[in-house]
């Protein structure tokens, strides 16, 4: 199989208490990949670890584009990254178009504005996510499900490789649930790698392909009709995780 | 009562204090909107030893070296603060306050024992607590108005940095941009603020200035590029309107005088501004409950 992210030994911590144990685990390219697991279990900060937004204490990270390994900074910028919608102030002085634009940033030289080319771009991916009749509104006057696919949008227009979203589900409708879960599979079409970090344990065999299984420690990782079982859920999400236990000694015996 | 207006020495002193008003607008948007508003606070009041240092260690008494100390004071208690609260379990907050009372305290101190020595070039130390405008010259305020330049300078060069940092800065690392770089530009903007503000607004109220523009102008406008423009004019006004203030009325500092013109201006945006001011919102809340009790029911789209 061809891999688009691969993660060897990788840990991670917080001050002395481990999040993220010794991970091992591997995205194939085009798939639709989910990070399950409990709440706290290390979902989003192996994400960000993964994106080096988080010092990782040991282990590597690769990412392969078009077969090959990604090294440059401009690589590197065909690596999407979709935060938590509730990881910004949405009273920032600013319109869903500029956000969206704002995902034009990286491939604008110094000194340069989005210009025109920039702004067809920005309706572009706006109707794709069905929010260009609200280009112009302010984003404090959004909804949790319109916040999310303004993200989404900002992301779509970055004409990424690979894309890693944290919760692009919470705290949205089952109709826009709907409509983001077409976009990500019609993204996937398109040759697309998409990891998301996912909460909701029972649309995880409908949406995704692939999946991979967190407590601390990687628990599980495969195609999804193989590895989602009940004994590897029961894994993940009852702490009989001995380093676990260990981790939150350490850090109540201070 | 227009007769300072063509006084040579008002003009210069609101020369310097409306350009000191619009750089420190445009850098406390960006310290607004990063809610780092304390900052500003912590920075100015710990530069004092630094003025105080400098005239101390070098004896002399030109401003630029004396800002010079100022803004190495302000930068070291910068990176005392980072440092405390990346290698302790000490908050920001907690940081803040400590560092901020210990470096003014330290600059009372040397002060104090300064005063006490036979040294008489050190009347005039004690004008960077309160500020002095009054006695600004006009190199002075060429030096106000080169760091201004310098700083709107940055601002422009380094806008859709600054904006990206400011709103989502996770996102711009991703993005590969230079997001360090950019922290280092905003600190740098932060700093150069302040130090231009000491000689005439001081180290106590300095803070005023960055903050309340900044505050004043959010109220008006939902574009950060307006805002950014809007807080510089606020701030340039109020400057010169504190300033006109303390020349037509005898025996009113300058400095103060444009810290309470700056929060008037608050105090109106904060009720007055359509929209977010207090005023327009109880009248939407009113329009609302109306509304309900007429049985017309709009929750919003979700």
């Amino acid at each position: 199989m061809e891999w688009a992210v691969e993660v060897e030994d990788m840990t991670v911590a917080y001050d002395e208490r481990p999040v993220l144990w010794d991970v091992d685990m591997q995205i194939p390219k085009g798939s639709l990949a989910a990070i399950v697991g409990p709440n706290g279990a290390g979902k989003s900060t192996l994400i960000k670890a993964m994106l080096g937004l988080l010092t990782r204490i040991s282990g590597s990270v690769k990412f392969y584009l078009d077969g090959r390994l990604a090294v440059s900074r401009d690589d590197f910028k065909r690596i999407a990254y979709v935060p938590q919608s509730g990881s910004v102030d949405w009273d920032f002085p600013t319109t869903v178009l500029d956000v969206v634009l704002m995902g034009r940033y990286g491939h604008l030289g110094w000194f340069k504005r989005p210009g025109r080319a920039e702004r067809e771009m920005a309706h572009d991916v706006l109707k794709k996510t069905g929010m260009d009749a609200y280009a112009d509104r302010q984003i404090s006057r959004l909804s949790g499900g319109q916040q999310q696919r303004v993200f989404l949008a900002r992301a779509l227009i970055q004409e990424a490789d690979i894309y890693f979203m944290d919760e692009p589900f919470k705290g949205v409708d089952a109709k826009t649930e709907k409509a983001i879960v077409t976009l990500l599979q019609e993204m996937k079409s398109r040759g697309k790698t998409v990891i998301v970090v996912h909460h909701d344990l029972a649309t995880v065999k409908e949406y995704f392909d692939w999946v991979t299984m967190i407590n601390l420690r990687r628990i599980a990782m495969g195609p999804v009709d193989e590895v989602f079982t009940s004994a590897h859920i029961e894994a993940a999400y009852n702490a009989r995780n001995p380093l676990r236990r260990e981790a939150q000694d350490v850090g109540t015996a201070q | 009562m227009w007769a300072p207006l063509s006084d040579y020495t008002f003009q210069i002193v609101a020369a310097g204090t409306m350009l000191l008003g619009l750089a420190t607008g445009v850098t406390g948007t960006f310290a607004v909107l990063r809610k780092e508003s304390l900052i500003g606070d912590g920075l100015s009041h710990a530069s004092f030893p630094g003025v105080v240092l400098a005239f101390m260690l070098l004896a002399v008494k030109d401003l630029e070296i004396l800002l010079a100390g100022a803004a190495a004071a302000s930068l070291l208690c910068m990176a005392l603060i980072a440092a405390t609260v990346r290698y302790t379990k000490v908050k920001f907050d907690a940081a803040l306050a400590t560092f901020l009372a210990a470096f003014f305290g330290t600059g009372m101190m040397l002060m104090t024992y300064v005063q006490h020595t036979d040294n008489p070039n050190q009347a005039g130390l004690s004008k960077f607590i309160f500020g002095q405008a009054a006695t600004m010259l006009a190199r002075d305020v060429e030096i106000t108005a080169a760091v201004a330049a310098l700083i709107l300078l940055l601002a422009i060069v380094f806008w859709k940095e600054l904006k990206l940092v400011a709103f989502d800065a996770d996102f711009a690392r991703s993005l590969q941009l230079p997001v360090k770089l950019t922290q280092a530009v905003y600190g740098l903007m932060l700093v150069a603020s302040i130090i231009i503000g000491l000689q005439s607004v001081g180290a106590i109220l300095m803070s005023s200035l960055l903050i309340a523009p900044a505050v004043a102008a959010r109220q008006w406008t939902d574009n950060l590029g307006t805002m950014a423009v809007l807080a510089g004019l606020i701030g340039a006004v109020s400057c010169g309107v504190g300033t006109y203030a303390s020349a037509v009325v005898s025996g009113l500092p300058t400095g103060p005088a444009i810290v309470v013109a700056a929060s008037l201006v608050v105090v109106a945006s904060l009720l007055f501004a359509p929209g977010r001011g207090m005023i327009a919102r109880a009248h939407v809340r009113r329009e609302a409950r109306r509304r309900w009790k007429e049985g017309d029911i709009d929750v919003g789209a979700n």
